[in-house]
């Protein structure tokens, strides 16, 4: 039988291992560096084991073999409730989680962003709040991230070269005036590095990396972590609830195999990255008459403040061919508009970066509903277009929100998430000026045209069981660990106590190498 | 001109196989020829097409193609990339009968509108009557299947000029920064090019 690369399996009633929920950029890299310091660790994964050659190069069977499928529900106001009502969030499921189909952008958190209550006051209707940790305590551990996952332009490792989407992005950007703009801090090796490939420039990153030139937990931290001899990876198990003891300390997690039949593994302490919908569902089914709201909710914050950044995207239509979909999909990036300014009439700032998308999700994400000559119009134009993305920091509101959704249950019988989300009136004004501004930058570039595109579904998910100073006023310390139950910790982007203008990935990766050292000393000292 | 060739190793036509007239299965038949200048004939065996469809009529599946080409007007695209619409329309009606009552109901209101065979109208009018159908569930179907299935096809990639995985080796050392009509960024913004 496949025993998916484990040399180590666990017994069901061995209660001596940390469960890890989920094996994406947070999970993933927890188990093993756990495992690494002779911790037994089992991970519960709910995707499959899709390895690298099977991976395929075509967006919507790419899409079928692994995105989170699993049905959800969406209300409010942003338009994705409209357009794709079952789909808030484009994440995986699978082995390796969304590092599988991340781009690989890899930013650290600005100092001033970590203190967002302080420097950007107090906004009606945010509920903002500084994190409990700052730059300079995070900075030794991103500087491992950074290593360990070979982030190009840190550790003497070259950029990547620029493509075509960068040149143009690159010739707009300065005549607009700007200075800071490279092919950026990747984690996709330009020099062959621990024994993964360079970049081929093949253009699938947001389908998975064939090549393992692109750091995800599926190839890097997983096989290193079952290595140890200290860590099982199970795949198709679905955790469905966590389990707690009379003084409220967590004692196993039950969860569904591959059969779909219910299984029960003890542990001594469960850690949960299921992604910042997944993680806050899990603690609202574990509700008991003991947490009656849900694991960890006393605060009532589980689920809140769901962010997701800002999100949107600029395309330019040229009278020469891009060919955008050649090489890196996240190529460059702009960093100007990255500070804090309140000039520009908005809190906190926005990256530019290039996106690329093949012409069948181009055609779905351009202007979802739209038909018509326009349409046709700038679909024929797709060789000639080039696209950036932009990531900007969106506002922590209570009501933007997980819940457990009424009536609407999944293949196991379980409720399904909601996913409620309004914009912000921070996030209009940015938006806006950021569209603006990357209209900018092509027109300068020499377009005949440009496309302002609505967000995607989520690519970045955070918030949702935030890290406090206070225990009221979140769900976790700063080491991920719930203030509630001392051996229940949080392990991915759900952590966020306010999302920044970086890209998430580097700093979820960042938390969980800090969490690790943690968790190790506290078994250590006996303390969980 | 048909050559008959064995079609169902011809991955890039995606479903559609060569027009074998003796090989109908009773349901409607889709055929077509395409064009000599046709840039799809490097993908296709041969010329001729044809789509066997297992739930919607002949006259059904050529009403949907139809209306197909006025909601995404692509006045080069062939026949037999619109085709893989109806396809999946066929699909979708051969697997859950409420999708098939709507395509059939959609087009019957359509030959209704146009006295009896709406094929018949003329150009101007059946964009108009394609506009008028939006709120239609038979509209919402045409439209969210064929945003997929025209698109997503190696057909459409070739008409459009979406290269995509080139042989799976990357563009590294084939074009991905081939752009000369804009000037390359300095070394320090960009980075080197692996040896090959
Ligand atoms: C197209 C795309 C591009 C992106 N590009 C970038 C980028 O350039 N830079 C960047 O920083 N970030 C990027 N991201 C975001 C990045 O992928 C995520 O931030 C990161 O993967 C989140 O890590 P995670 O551990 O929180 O969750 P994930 O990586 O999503 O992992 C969660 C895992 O948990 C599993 N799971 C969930 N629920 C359960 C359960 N109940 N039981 C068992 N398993 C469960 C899931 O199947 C999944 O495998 C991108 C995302 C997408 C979709
Ligand atoms: S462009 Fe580079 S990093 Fe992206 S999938 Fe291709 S080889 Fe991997």
């Amino acid at each position: 039988m496949d025993n998916y690369g484990n040399t180590k399996n666990f017994s069901l009633d061995d209660d001596s291992v940390v469960v890890v929920v989920g094996s994406g950029a947070g999970g993933g890299t927890l188990a093993s560096e756990l495992a690494k310091k002779g911790i037994g660790v089992v991970v519960l994964e709910a995707g499959k084991l899709n390895q690298r050659a099977s991976f395929i190069p075509d967006e919507w069977p790419s899409f079928h073999q692994l995105a989170w499928l699993d049905e959800r529900t969406t209300s409010g106001s942003w338009r994705i409730a409209h357009d794709f009502p079952n789909l808030p969030a484009w994440i995986c499921k699978t082995v390796g989680g969304t590092s599988v189909h991340w781009a690989g952008a890899s930013l650290r958190i600005q100092p001033h962003e970590f203190k967002a209550r302080t420097t950007y006051g107090n906004l009606p209707g945010a509920n903002l709040l500084d994190w409990p940790l700052t730059r300079e305590e995070l900075d030794p551990y991103y500087a491992r991230a950074e290593d360990k996952m070979g982030v190009t332009r840190t550790n003497d490792i070259p950029g990547l070269p620029g493509n075509n989407n960068f040149k143009v992005m690159y010739a707009g950007a300065t005549k607009a005036g700007y200075k800071k703009c490279s092919t950026g801090r990747m984690a996709i090796n330009s020099e062959t590095r621990d024994g993964r490939s360079h970049c081929y420039q093949r253009g699938f990153c947001f389908q998975g990396c064939i090549f393992g030139a692109k750091w995800s937990t599926l190839y890097v931290e997983i096989p290193e972590g079952q290595a140890t001899g200290h860590m099982e990876l199970r795949p198709e198990a679905h955790a469905a609830r966590i389990e707690h003891d009379q003084n409220g300390k967590v004692t196993a997690v039950l969860y569904f195999d591959a059969a779909g039949k219910l299984q029960r593994q003890k542990a001594r302490a469960v850690a949960v990255a299921g992604n910042s919908i997944e993680t806050p569902r899990l603690l609202l089914l574990s509700e008991s008459s003991k947490y009656p709201a849900g694991l960890a909710n006393s605060s009532d914050q589980v689920g809140r403040n769901y962010m997701r950044h800002l999100t949107a995207s600029v395309y330019g239509v040229f009278q020469k061919n891009v060919d955008m979909y050649r090489g890196t999909t996240m190529a460059g990036i702009i960093a100007d508009e990255e500070v804090f300014d309140p000039s520009r009439g908005f809190v906190g700032g926005f990256h530019m970066e290039t996106i690329s998308l093949g012409l069948a999700f181009y055609a779905a994400f351009l202007n979802p509903g739209a038909w018509g000559k326009e349409f046709a119009e700038a679909m024929e134009a797709y060789s000639r277009t080039a696209g950036m993305w932009i990531v900007g920091e969106d506002m922590p509101q209570t009501t933007n929100r997980v819940t457990l959704s009424q009536g609407v249950k999944d293949q196991f019988g379980l409720a399904v998430p909601n996913v409620n989300f309004d914009d912000h009136p921070n996030d209009i004004a940015m938006r806006e000026y950021s569209y603006q501004r990357g209209e900018a930058v092509y027109m300068a570039a020499g377009a005949d045209k440009t496309y302002r595109v609505p967000p995607y579904p989520s690519t970045h998910n955070l918030g949702t069981c935030r890290m406090s100073e206070k225990p009221e006023d979140g769900v976790c310390n700063n080491y991920g660990q719930t203030h509630d139950i001392p051996n229940l910790f949080i392990s991915d982007g759900s952590q966020f106590t306010t999302g920044a203008s970086e890209n998430p990935t580097l700093t979820i990766v960042t938390l969980a190498l800090r969490q690790a050292d943690y968790i190790a000393q506290q078994m250590k000292a006996n303390a969980i | 001109m048909k050559r008959e060739t064995n079609i169902e190793s011809a991955v890039p036509l995606a479903g559609l196989k060569a027009s074998r007239r003796n090989l109908l299965k009773g349901a409607g038949m889709l055929s077509g020829t395409l064009a000599l200048s046709s840039t799809l004939a490097a993908l296709a065996p041969g010329r001729a097409w044809a789509l066997d469809m297992k739930a919607l009529s002949s006259h059904q599946g050529r009403v949907i193609l139809r209306f197909t080409r006025y909601l995404y007007p692509h006045p080069s695209l062939e026949d037999a990339v619109y085709a893989l619409v109806v396809k999946d329309l066929d699909d979708k009606a051969s697997a859950d009968a409420d999708s098939k009552n709507t395509l059939a109901q959609g087009v019957a209101q359509l030959d209704q509108i146009g006295g009896e065979d709406w094929l018949k109208r003329s150009a101007a009018l059946q964009e108009i009557d394609v506009a008028s159908m939006e709120s239609t569930n038979f509209f919402k179907l045409v439209r969210s299947t064929a945003v997929v299935s025209l698109y997503s096809n190696e057909m459409a990639y070739a008409h459009f000029g979406y290269g995509g995985p080139a042989g799976n080796t990357g563009y590294l050392y084939k074009g991905f920064n081939d752009l000369t009509w804009l000037p390359d960024p300095p070394p320090t913004a960009s980075g080197p090019i692996p040896p090959s």
